[in-house]
């Protein structure tokens, strides 16, 4: 039957298909600017309206202030330079929560695995530590590792630690038997069972671990800063509020929004080089 | 056939205990093995044929009794023995290559001389040109394959057989049972099959064991005709005495299927995995 398709038919067989997928092609081309266009639409609008608002008084401009006058205060701090040091602090700060709490979370997590009898004592414990509000211990941290650097480091540790110790963990035990039979029958030890089954198998849920804490690190930093920060854009917040000037806390807060997204980008990126191989799990 | 013992289980039994009790899942079973012998375990699920090979293994100690090998008590897993699984577990994160490697790779005997075997071995299972892709880029079958060289890069005496053609289409199945056939055939190796597909059975094996269920003992020990052993699993397949030989299975299970409640062995199955886990 095959064989007797003629040159001619198999010809318009594959013009057809081709304008039907160049009419899907066309379409979804449609939707994705009419997505752009909604999009830009609202953010034109709400920051049209806020100005308007704050303009013409319909809000309290000394509590709400209004766009363009964050655009000028953050074009000003950007020109004499004297943002840089609370960006680069906060930045700095957040990652080094993030890395360090994903890293230590993990070898927790690595802890719990190797000793079942100090994961099965300790259940309990991680989980209410688990339910706590972490940053609440922020005032111990500082009586503890006095006020800087340090205690805003361990609060966003506390955390990130946690979270990230029960789901890896988890992660660990959720490895699939089969895999861990097939080195066991090769006479793996456990330390090899490890390294060749368990943390591979577990990468790229350490990866998207370590992007859920990037979002976790900036809650504990801000609150760190709050509590006893000279530097940085938490600090701004509660300087801004201190001395009335809510234009100082909107702009932070925008500040804040930009750097978070860029770092959270720049994680997925990361996430998706180091695991892009594996497009199959 | 010159019998020189390979494997020989006296007197073994096996219970797995856990919260919920404890079961028997083989009881006193002896079981003497020549070398190059292809042995089939058969029986209905629950009858403890993959326990028996775990046993074998190493991966599992007899409760009681004792399993050796060459004379040699078996305490743990060793590369003397490959082990092929219902499943292939390739490691998604590894390439086909380094897939078959691995157990090289974990007993430090990975290198370039050895590396090349390896790329032979993969060729001759029809492999070639795949060792530097990724296991989701491979069929089911070619996927088994690779399994297949996994197993065989240890160049082990003896090879376990876990059901590996059970998840595989009709087809392959057939292909994959005549290249492993072949396969261990030409290595002279010793082979023990654990399946519940009693044609699989009487087309592969030499002797054929059926097992009875809850606990597993040994119900029937039977020899496959020559005329069967000498030809390819496919071949056997068509040959005259394969019916008889599948009808004499048949009658043997049948009793059993009959009665058989899928609970009690779910419970049993349930204990291994549970083993496996921790």
């Amino acid at each position: 039957m095959k064989m007797k398709i003629s040159g001619a038919t198999n010809d318009s067989a594959s013009q057809w298909l081709q304008s039907l997928f160049a009419k899907h092609k066309a379409r979804s081309r449609r939707i994705t600017a009419a997505v752009l266009l909604v999009r830009m639409a609202i953010l034109v609008f709400f920051v049209g309206l806020w100005e308007q608002a704050g303009r013409s008084k319909w809000i309290d401009p000394l509590l709400f202030s209004y766009p363009s006058r964050i655009v000028n205060l953050i074009a000003d701090m950007v020109r004499d330079g004297s943002i840089w040091p609370h960006v680069g602090m906060t930045a700095g700060e957040t990652a080094l929560g993030f890395v360090l709490g994903t890293a230590l979370g993990t070898l927790i997590a690595a802890l719990l695995w190797w000793f079942p009898f100090v994961s099965r004592v300790l259940d309990p414990y991680l989980v209410v530590l688990n339910s706590m509000p972490k940053v609440a211990l922020g005032p111990i941290f500082i009586v503890a590792l006095g006020p800087g650097f340090m205690s805003i480091v361990v609060t966003t540790l506390s955390v990130t630690v946690i979270i990230t110790t029960l789901n890896i963990y988890n992660q660990f035990r959720e490895v699939e038997g089969g895999f861990v039979k097939v080195v066991r029958l090769f006479g793996a030890s456990r330390l090899q069972t490890f390294r060749y089954v368990i943390i591979p198998a577990s990468f790229p849920v350490i990866i998207s671990t370590l992007k859920v804490n990037v979002g976790l690190s900036w809650v504990g930093v801000i609150v760190g800063e709050f509590l006893v920060a000279k530097l940085g854009l938490g600090y701004l917040i509660i300087y801004g509020f201190q001395v009335f000037n809510f234009t100082l806390v909107l702009s932070s807060l925008v500040i804040i929004a930009l750097v978070a997204t860029v770092m959270y980008q720049l994680v997925a990126m990361l996430e998706r080089r180091l695991t892009g191989g594996r497009r199959e799990r | 056939m010159p019998e020189q013992e390979k494997l020989r289980l006296r007197n073994v039994s096996h219970v797995y205990v856990n919260d919920s009790g404890a079961s028997l899942a083989v009881e006193s079973l002896d079981l003497t093995i020549a070398q190059g012998e292809f042995v089939s375990l058969v029986g209905p699920s629950g009858c403890g044929k993959t326990t028996v090979l775990h046993l074998i293994a190493g991966l599992l100690q007899p409760t009681r009794g004792e399993v050796n090998m060459d004379g040699k008590r078996v305490t743990g897993p060793s590369t003397a023995v490959g082990y092929m699984l219902q499943q292939d577990y390739l490691f998604p994160w590894r390439s086909i290559g380094d897939n078959a490697a691995i157990g090289l790779e974990i007993n430090g005997k990975l290198n370039a001389a050895s590396r090349q075997r390896v790329g032979r071995l993969l060729e001759e299972l029809e492999l070639g040109g795949t060792a530097q892709r990724y296991p989701h880029e491979l069929s089911g079958g070619m996927r088994q394959r690779v399994a297949l060289a996994r197993t065989l890069a240890t160049e082990p005496d003896i090879m376990l057989l876990d059901e590996p053609f059970s998840a595989l289409d009709m087809h392959i199945k057939l292909q994959l049972e005549d290249l492993v056939w072949s396969t261990i055939r030409g290595r002279g190796q010793t082979a023990v099959l654990v399946t519940h597909d009693l044609a699989e059975a009487a087309a592969m094996s030499d002797r054929i064991i059926v097992l009875g269920r809850n606990p597993g003992r040994i119900r029937l020990d039977l020899d496959v005709p020559d005329s069967l052993r000498a030809i390819l699993p496919m071949e056997a397949r068509r040959h005259p005495a394969f019916q008889p030989l599948f009808e004499q299975l048949w009658a043997q299970l049948d009793g059993d299927t009959v009665d058989v409640n899928g609970n009690g062995e779910e419970s049993v199955e349930g204990g291994i995995r549970h083993e496996d886990e921790n």
